[in-house]
C-alpha cells in the first residue's frame, strides 16, 4: 500500500494513549417488546488494549450483534434500556445521541457490517460514499476527498478505482461491495474498527481475501479491531482474543490459543466440536447440541445454557454461575463443572447413568 | 462442443462416468442456459456424474457455479436446455409432465431455506401430509405422518403448529420430513445447512446420516462449505462456472487436490485452529472474482484466476482425466500428489 499521506497518520495530533483503548463494564442491553422485555446483552464487562484484535463469537441471538452496535450507540433510543458503562479511550460513551456520536462516527470508531449490499446506500455513488466523511471530519476539499478516494479504493484492492467511483454500489460484485464499505471505514484513519460478521455474505474464497485485507490494514493503522463473527475458523488465526457469548452474556473469555488448546465452558466444547472439520474423514459423526438457543425474553435461570448441556446438574438451574479465572491469566469462564476437571467429568457421568444425555450429545461419544 | 465421438470409445469429458457400474442416477453433458437481455447466462455448461446407489455425493463451488442449477436440472426444474438425466434407467429429459409426476415421489428435494420453502399458512401435519394426498395414499395418514415427525425429532404434537412457532432447524426437520414421505430413492439436498446456526447445522447433518441409513437414500448434497460437502459425502464434485473441475472420493479430494482450484478452495477455508498452519504446496488465497457466467472464458474457465495457467489453457478446453484411482480433473497442468510419508 502506498505511503499515506500526512493527514490521515494521525500520530502528530494524538497525544501518547495510555491506557485501554475500550472498556465496557457490567454492560445490559434490553429492548421493550410485546412480548416483554427482550434481554439481549445482560451483564458484559471486557476491555480491550490499543492495537489488539478481540473476537466475539456466538450464535444467532447470542447478543453479539447488539453488543458491538451498542458500542456504537446504534440501538433506537426510545425502546432501548441500556446499564452499565462503555469508556472509548476514557471518555462514557454509552447513550451519548447522535449529535455527540457524529464526532466519533467514522473519525474515531467505524464499523463494517455483513451486508454489504444493504449497508451502501443505493443510489449514491460510491465515490460519495467514501468522500462524505472525509470532508466532513478531515474538511478536505471536493478534488482532495475524491484524490484520496481513488487512494483509498485502490489500497482496499479494488481496479480500476477511478472508474469505479462513478459508479453505484449494484454494479459491483459482493466482495467488491465490502472492500468498498471497507475503504468507508478506513477513510478517517479510525483508531476502532467494529466488524460484524464480515465475511459472512460472502463466498468462502472470498473471505480468505476480505480478512487478509483487514488483517492488513489493521497491522498499518495500529488499529484496534473487535471481530464478531459466528465462525470459530474466522477468528483462530486473526485474533488475540476470544469472548465467546451466549444468551446474551460472555460464557468464556480467553487468549485465542488458549481458548482453542483448554476451553472450559461446556458451551464452548459443543462449539468446537460441532463443527465438522476438513481433516476428519467424511461421515465423522459430530457432536450435536439438543435444543436451540433459549429464549431472551423470559431466560432461564441459573446458567443459560444448562437446559442444552451434558455436564448440567441441579445446581445449574438454580444458581447462574460467575465468571471465575481458570488457571491462565486472562482466561476466565462461566461454568460450575467446566470441562476437563474432575467435578465435570463426575457431573457427566452421572448424567450418563441416569440417562440425561441425548444421543450423540454425549462430547465422550464423539471422537475429538 | 466438440463432435468426434470415436466408437467405442468414452465421449470426450465423461471419462469420470462409472459406465460398468449401474448407477441410479446418471447425468450426461447436462446444459442449463437462461436467456437474458443480450445473451445467455450459462449457468451449466456440460456437466456430466453419476451416483449409484446408497451414494452421497458431494457437490461444491462458490455462488454462480451452477451447483443449485445442475441439482434443480436433475428433477427437470426447469428442464435443463440439453444433455440427459437417466434414473433408475427412464430418461427424465423427455417425459411428459404426467409421467415426471410419476417418477418425482422417488426423487425428492430439500431447500436451502427452510422457513420460506414451507408455506406459512398451513398446518405442519398438512404440510407433511400434503406428498401422500398428491400420491393419492389414503390409509392411516395420521399414523404415517406422525410416525415421520418422531423420526426427524419433532413432537408429536408439532402437527398442530404453523411453520413460524418453529425455528430454522426444527423448519428443516419439518423440509425432511415432508421430503421422506414418499419414500424416496433419491434426495436432493439444496444448501440444506447453510442458513442454520452452527449447533443446529451439526443436528441436521447427523438427522440426514441418520435418514440415509434407515431409508436407503442416494443422495446430492449440494453445499459451498467444503467442511460441510466432506463431512456427509462419499465422493465430492467441485463447480466452477458451470463446469466440473474434479471429482473424487472425498477423503482422497482433500488429501491431494489435483486441479488448482480445488486446492485453492481448500486453502481459502478458515481453520478452526490457531496453530494449523496452511498445508505445504497449497496455493494462497485466490485473487480476483468469478467471472460473468455470460461470458465465460474460452478454453479452462478457470484460468484467469488460475496461478498455473499456460496460452493452451485458453485455446484447449481441458477434458476430465483421471489423475488417480477414482479420482478425476479437468486441468492441463494438475497439481502434483503430496508425497507419501
Amino acid at each position: 500500500m502506498s505511503e499515506l499521506p500526512d493527514y490521515v497518520s494521525g500520530d502528530a495530533a494524538r497525544p501518547v494513549p495510555t491506557g485501554p483503548l475500550l472498556e465496557v463494564t457490567d454492560l445490559s442491553i434490553s429492548f421493550a417488546s410485546p412480548r416483554g422485555l427482550v434481554r439481549a446483552v445482560n451483564g458484559v464487562s471486557f476491555r480491550v488494549e490499543r492495537g489488539r484484535t478481540i473476537g466475539i463469537v456466538g450464535e444467532s441471538g447470542s447478543g453479539k450483534t447488539v453488543l458491538s452496535r451498542s458500542i456504537m450507540n446504534l440501538l433506537p433510543t426510545q425502546t432501548t434500556r441500556r446499564s452499565g458503562s462503555v469508556r472509548f479511550d476514557g471518555r462514557e460513551i454509552l447513550g451519548l445521541d447522535a449529535h455527540d456520536m457524529r464526532s466519533l462516527w467514522g473519525a474515531e470508531m467505524a464499523m463494517v457490517f455483513q451486508d454489504p449490499m444493504t449497508s451502501l446506500n443505493p443510489v449514491v455513488k460510491i465515490g460519495r460514499q467514501i468522500t462524505e466523511s472525509l470532508r466532513l471530519h478531515l474538511e478536505l476539499g471536493r478534488a482532495d476527498a475524491v484524490k484520496r478516494a481513488v487512494e483509498l479504493l485502490e489500497s482496499v484492492g479494488i481496479p480500476e478505482p477511478g472508474r469505479r467511483i462513478r459508479e453505484y454500489p449494484h454494479q459491483l460484485s459482493g466482495g467488491m461491495r465490502q472492500r468498498v464499505v471497507i475503504a468507508i471505514a478506513l477513510a478517517c484513519d479510525p483508531r476502532l474498527l467494529l466488524a460484524d460478521e464480515p465475511t459472512t455474505a460472502l463466498d468462502v474464497t472470498v473471505q480468505a481475501q476480505i480478512l487478509d485485507l483487514l488483517a492488513r490494514a489493521q497491522a498499518e493503522r495500529h488499529m484496534t479491531m473487535l471481530l464478531v463473527t459466528h465462525d470459530l475458523g474466522v477468528v483462530a488465526n486473526r485474533t488475540d482474543e476470544i469472548l465467546v457469548m451466549y444468551a446474551g452474556q460472555v460464557v468464556e473469555r480467553a487468549p485465542t490459543w488458549r481458548l482453542f488448546a483448554d476451553y472450559r465452558m461446556p458451551y464452548t466444547e459443543a462449539l468446537m466440536r460441532s463443527i465438522p472439520r476438513i481433516e476428519q474423514p467424511s461421515h465423522t459423526r459430530l457432536l450435536t447440541v439438543p435444543g436451540r438457543p433459549p429464549d431472551l425474553i423470559d431466560p432461564p435461570s441459573g446458567c443459560p445454557f444448562a437446559p442444552r448441556c451434558a455436564y448440567a446438574q441441579d445446581r445449574c438451574t438454580l444458581e447462574a454461575p460467575p465468571l471465575i479465572p481458570a488457571d491462565t491469566p486472562g482466561h476466565d469462564y462461566a461454568c460450575w463443572y467446566p470441562v476437563g476437571s474432575d467435578e465435570g467429568a463426575a457431573a457427566l457421568a452421572v448424567n450418563r447413568r441416569l440417562g440425561r444425555i441425548q444421543a450423540g450429545a454425549d462430547p465422550t461419544d464423539v471422537v475429538a | 462442443m466438440n463432435e468426434t465421438v470415436m466408437d467405442g470409445a468414452p465421449a470426450p469429458g465423461i471419462a469420470h462416468l462409472r459406465l460398468e457400474a449401474d448407477p441410479l442416477l446418471r447425468v450426461e453433458h447436462l446444459v442449463v442456459e437462461f436467456p437474458i437481455a443480450g445473451g445467455r447466462v450459462h449457468a451449466v455448461s456440460d456437466v456430466s456424474f453419476d451416483v449409484v446407489a446408497g451414494e452421497t455425493l458431494g457437490l461444491v463451488g462458490e455462488s454462480g457455479c451452477g451447483k443449485s442449477t445442475t441439482g434443480r436440472a436433475v428433477l427437470q426444474l426447469p428442464r435443463p436446455s440439453s444433455g440427459s438425466v437417466r434414473f433408475e434407467g427412464t430418461e427424465l429429459t423427455s417425459l411428459s409432465g404426467t409421467e415426471l409426476r410419476r417418477v418425482r415421489p422417488r426423487l425428492q428435494m430439500i431447500f436451502q431455506d427452510p422457513i420460506s420453502s414451507l408455506n406459512p399458512r398451513r398446518r405442519v401435519f398438512d404440510i407433511v401430509a400434503e406428498p401422500l394426498a398428491i400420491a393419492g395414499v389414503k390409509d392411516a395418514v395420521r399414523h404415517r405422518v406422525n410416525a415421520m415427525l418422531e423420526q426427524v425429532g419433532l413432537d408429536p404434537d408439532a402437527g398442530e403448529r404453523r411453520p413460524h412457532q418453529f425455528s430454522g432447524g426444527q423448519c428443516q426437520r419439518i423440509s425432511i420430513a415432508r421430503a421422506l414421505m414418499l419414500d424416496p430413492k433419491v434426495l436432493i439436498c439444496d444448501e440444506p445447512v447453510s442458513a442454520l446456526d452452527v449447533s443446529v447445522q451439526a443436528q441436521i447433518l447427523n438427522l440426514l446420516e441418520d435418514m440415509k441409513a434407515r431409508y436407503g437414500l442416494t443422495m446430492v448434497f449440494i453445499a459451498h462449505d467444503l467442511a460441510v460437502v466432506k463431512n456427509i459425502s462419499d465422493r465430492v464434485a467441485v463447480m466452477y462456472l458451470g463446469k466440473l473441475c474434479e471429482l473424487a472420493p472425498a477423503d482422497d479430494l482433500y488429501r491431494a487436490p489435483r486441479h488448482p482450484y480445488t486446492a485453492a478452495l481448500l486453502s481459502s477455508i478458515p481453520v478452526p485452529d490457531p496453530a494449523a498452519s496452511k498445508p505445504a504446496g497449497l496455493p494462497e488465497a485466490l485473487a480476483g472474482e468469478i467471472p460473468s457466467p455470460v461470458m465465460p472464458p474460452s478454453g479452462c474457465r478457470f484460468r484467469t484466476r488460475c496461478p498455473r495457467a499456460q496460452s493452451r489453457c485458453a485455446d484447449v478446453e481441458p477434458a476430465m482425466r483421471e489423475m488417480a484411482p477414482g479420482q478425476f480433473a479437468a486441468c492441463h497442468f494438475p497439481l502434483d500428489p503430496p508425497t507419501a510419508l
